[in-house]
């Protein structure tokens, strides 16, 4: 029978990944938020070589070039011992996008973990693990932070040891509520009556269906991680001078508002953009997965 | 002989995606006469519910683009009026049935509010104001038309407090709010058990009868045509193939694709053979 | 006289219905009391609508519930209650086809799963998936597919692919083909049954579609409200049905042409209306009392 056809000539295959290009590059603000994310990163990257003063890192002194305006031989101008701004805000940028990817690749895992499980048992399992995420999720960050840092010397490793011990806790509820979702859904269930073991159904059944989801938050967090660490570091808690970090050189410039304000209002504008960045990034991809989903 | 109420013209329908455009519709022709039960049939894909979507003025334009045709409905082209003129018909003139009476009802809302607000706006558009009372009024009236045993106790129920048929019953009953004289029912009782649906098929076929509307019924479903509809559109792949009154299509289908289209449906009679050999078993 | 493969005993399944502080209030019965048995190589029939309890039964039988009491042996064996031991005798095509795969994995992925699951070394999995997709009619490059990519008909060939992987004795048919036009449905049935008489599989095909049971099934029960209320030979049962229910049904069904609808019972129409089959019933249970005063 010619005439009833199968639908067997599938559309015209566009591959998925072109599929979701497209999607994207028509989004101007993703475009746009990668693009920032991708140079704050190679800047970060490749700090050493192109910055104007690297060694300006260090304990460096230049007390005839302190304060000074942003100007072509400074292009931040300098801080109060004469150190230029600008190399100190790319170098700063290692820091925090340092701290991004440690406190996302424990608290993701982690949290991605216990949240397929919890979702999937139920039970005494899902209990549990919720309860002790809702006590963790109850204890503000900034307070464990500074708790740590009274037992603990306050340094870099602590102020992430802080973040990280409790950023899990968002993923967890996350990945929970989508996998009691998909735990009832029809693919599962053919998956359990086909014998696929726990470990399939979570990892290769549940979770390519939490890609989605993860990747944007993922990268929203990107943006929050880092004003966290700022915030913590304006505060005395993260990585002590001389080595540069965007919060601290707020808070340090913050004396001399308003009379030299790029000390601390350029460093402010950095961590804005990079945030700004991580932010756009997610939305895009947030946009794109939404489409697909609709499908 | 009088115009027909409605009537589609050469429509012609492409849709874009991702770059790529491919024509949807290519030059449907449909006629509605006013009191009439007309079925537009055909399988997926073959643009039935495009059409419908058109006719409604549903169709989102961006992925879509109406590049040709006309839709007359009353002497008045719809695709040459003005948005707000079109809006204004809209449920007034012409009223859809939904599909899906799961989805299609604000779970929050009672169902006599849903109406009643579809109501307001309906009267609003018309330049017909109804105070609260009369428009309660209204919505027992027509919960009663659509034979509710209790239509105040209807009226004061969730949907979720409803069976599918009863909430079949209240889009129904949403469709002749305000008295249209085309109602356009989109595959009425698919997603009902088939008892319920041929009460609701029932129902719908009196309603239309009684208050001398015109009914445009599309579905799939070639058993629900020959029982409601006394004339049918097949459609495949963006064009009519073939049409005709009911009886004739069935009993003498003149299009190979039609023959082949009755011939799947499977007969209550036993006598349909499946399978590629004929092994006695 | 063979034993039959699949045989069900008086099988139950309530379900409890709680109040706030977690203790039940009262039950739901789904399932009362249903025995039927399936023959080797047959065709059985469950029909019935939303709330007779269809699915709950189907789910018994695939381990996806625990029954409330009774029995499930196939092949003598009783299988009730054992999650998914018994996974290589039983598999089911379940009605969806959109969503019983899953939308992340390709076709070939999906189709491995129950490969993996019963130790087939991956080595032989592209071979063996390159077959089921050929004895389903599906080109073997579908294997690097999404399911969005393909057609209700091709997703459903896929399940039926996915479900034989094992080599299963007895297909449970979830209303597999209520999701697809009645010209798809057609082939996929052929399938079905060209599959059935290749590899001498046994079918329980559950549908609320009776066209289709008829032509499909050789022995049919009628689900209603969790009871089996009549069962027999297909022919028999649709030619001359005798339980109210089954009359309703069977009256209800939109028909394509005029022999069928002389075949149709008459169902009296209540204030005008076709009743429900509550209504129905509590008729002919009036007029029993009526006969007996």
């Amino acid at each position: 029978m010619a005439t009833l056809s199968d639908h067997s000539a599938a559309p015209e295959r566009l591959s998925n990944a072109y599929q979701n290009w497209y999607r994207f590059s028509r989004n101007p603000s993703a475009v746009i938020g990668t693009v920032i994310v991708i140079v704050c990163l190679l800047a970060a990257i490749f700090a050493p070589l192109i910055t104007p003063y690297p060694e300006h890192v260090g304990a460096v002194v230049n007390f005839r070039a302190r304060h000074l305006p942003p100007s072509a031989e400074y292009w931040f101008g300098t801080d109060n011992v004469g150190r230029d701004i600008f190399t100190r805000v790319i170098f700063g940028f290692r820091i925090s996008l340092l701290l991004a990817l440690v406190v996302l690749g424990t608290a993701v895992p982690i949290g991605t973990v216990l949240g397929l499980l919890a979702g999937y048992h139920g039970g005494w399992v899902e209990v549990v693990i919720m309860r002790f995420t809702d006590i963790a999720l109850s204890i503000p960050a900034l307070v464990l932070a500074l708790a740590i840092a009274a037992v603990l010397s306050p340094d870099l490793t602590t102020s992430m040891l802080a973040v990280a011990a409790l950023w899990w806790t968002w993923h967890a509820r996350l990945i929970y509520s989508i996998t009691r979702q998909l735990r009832v859904q029809e693919f599962v269930e053919a998956a359990e009556t086909l014998g696929a073991s726990k470990f399939h159904i979570l990892f290769r059944e549940i979770l390519p269906n939490c890609v989605s989801a993860l990747a944007v938050k993922t990268s929203l967090d990107a943006g929050f991680v880092i004003l966290v660490g700022a915030s913590l570091s304006f505060l005395g808690l993260g990585i002590q001078p001389p080595t540069p970090d965007l919060g601290t050189m707020v808070a340090s410039g913050a004396a001399f508002l308003p009379d030299y304000w790029w000390e601390s209002v350029l460093p402010g504008c950095a961590i804005l953009l990079v945030s700004l960045g991580f932010n756009l990034l997610g939305d895009g991809l947030r946009d794109m997965f939404d489409v697909e989903d609709v499908r | 002989m009088s115009d027909p109420l409605l009537s589609v013209r050469d429509l012609w329908v492409s849709f874009t995606t991702y770059s790529q455009t491919s024509q949807v519709l290519k030059g449907v022709d449909l006629d509605v006469p006013a009191r009439s039960q007309i079925a537009l049939v055909g399988e997926s894909g073959s643009g039935k519910s495009v059409t419908m979507k058109a006719i409604m003025g549903l169709l989102r334009t961006p992925p879509a683009r109406i590049s040709r045709g006309q839709i007359f409905y009353d002497g008045r082209d719809l695709l040459a009026m003005s948005e707000r003129d079109r809006v204004a018909l809209r449920g007034t003139a012409m009223s859809m049935i939904f599909q899906d009476p799961m989805t299609s009802l604000n779970p929050v809302f009672t169902v006599g509010d849903q109406l009643g607000t579809i109501l307001k706006y309906a009267d609003r558009r018309l330049k017909r104001p109804r105070g609260r009372a009369e428009r309660i009024a209204r919505v027992h009236e027509v919960l009663g038309q659509v034979r509710m045993r209790d239509p105040e106790r209807v009226a004061r129920s969730y949907p979720i407090q409803l069976s599918g048929g009863m909430r079949q019953r209240v889009l129904i009953a949403m469709a002749l709010l305000s008295e249209p004289k085309l109602l356009i029912a989109d595959e009425p009782g698919t997603a009902l058990d088939v008892t319920t649906q041929a009460q609701i098929l029932k129902l719908l076929k009196d309603l239309v009868v009684e208050r001398g509307l015109a009914l445009l019924m599309i579905t799939h479903n070639l058993g629900v045509v020959r029982e409601t509809c006394s004339h049918v559109y097949v459609m495949n792949q963006g064009v009519v193939v073939e049409q005709g009154s009911t009886a004739d299509l069935f009993a003498a289908p003149r299009e190979e694709y039609t023959r082949s289209l009755i011939a799947a449906v499977p007969r209550l009679t036993g006598g349909t053979r499946y399978g590629t050999r004929e092994a006695a078993r | 006289m063979s034993r039959p493969l699949l045989e069900i005993v008086n099988l139950s399944k309530s379900f409890p219905v709680r109040n706030a502080f977690g203790f039940t209030k009262t039950e739901v019965r789904a399932v009362k009391n249903v025995s039927f048995t399936i023959g080797r190589g047959e065709v059985y029939g469950l029909a019935g609508e939303s709330g007779s309890g269809k699915s709950t039964v189907a789910r018994m039988i695939m381990g996806l519930t625990e029954p409330t009491s009774g029995e499930i042996l196939l092949d003598g064996e009783n299988i009730a209650g054992g999650k998914h031991s018994h996974g290589r005798k039983v598999q089911m095509v379940f009605q969806n086809p959109g969503s019983s795969l899953n939308p992340r994995r390709t076709i070939g992925q999906s189709i491995a799963v129950p490969l993996a699951a019963h130790g087939q070394p991956s080595a032989d999995r592209r071979r063996r998936i390159a077959e089921l997709l050929d004895m389903v009619q599906l080109p073997a490059a579908y294997a690097q597919r999404y399911p969005h990519e393909l057609s209700g008909g091709q997703k459903q060939r896929v399940a039926i692919a996915r479900a034989l992987a094992v080599m299963p004795k007895l297909l449970v048919l979830d209303e597999p083909t209520s999701a697809l036009d009645v010209s798809v449905q057609a082939r996929v049935i052929d399938l079905l049954v060209d599959l059935g008489r290749q590899l001498d599989l046994t079918f329980l095909f559950i549908s609320h579609d009776l066209s289709l049971m008829r032509n499909f099934a050789q022995k049919i029960g009628v689900l209603y409200l969790g009871e089996i209320v009549e069962t027999g030979d297909t022919a028999a049962v649709f030619e001359n049905p005798r339980h109210d229910y089954t009359r309703l049904l069977l009256a209800s069904v939109p028909v394509v042409s005029a022999e069928e609808e002389a075949m149709r019972p008459a169902i009296p129409l209540i204030d005008g209306e076709m009743p429900t089959a509550e209504q129905l019933l509590a008729l002919r249970l009036q007029g029993q009392q009526q006969n007996q005063n």
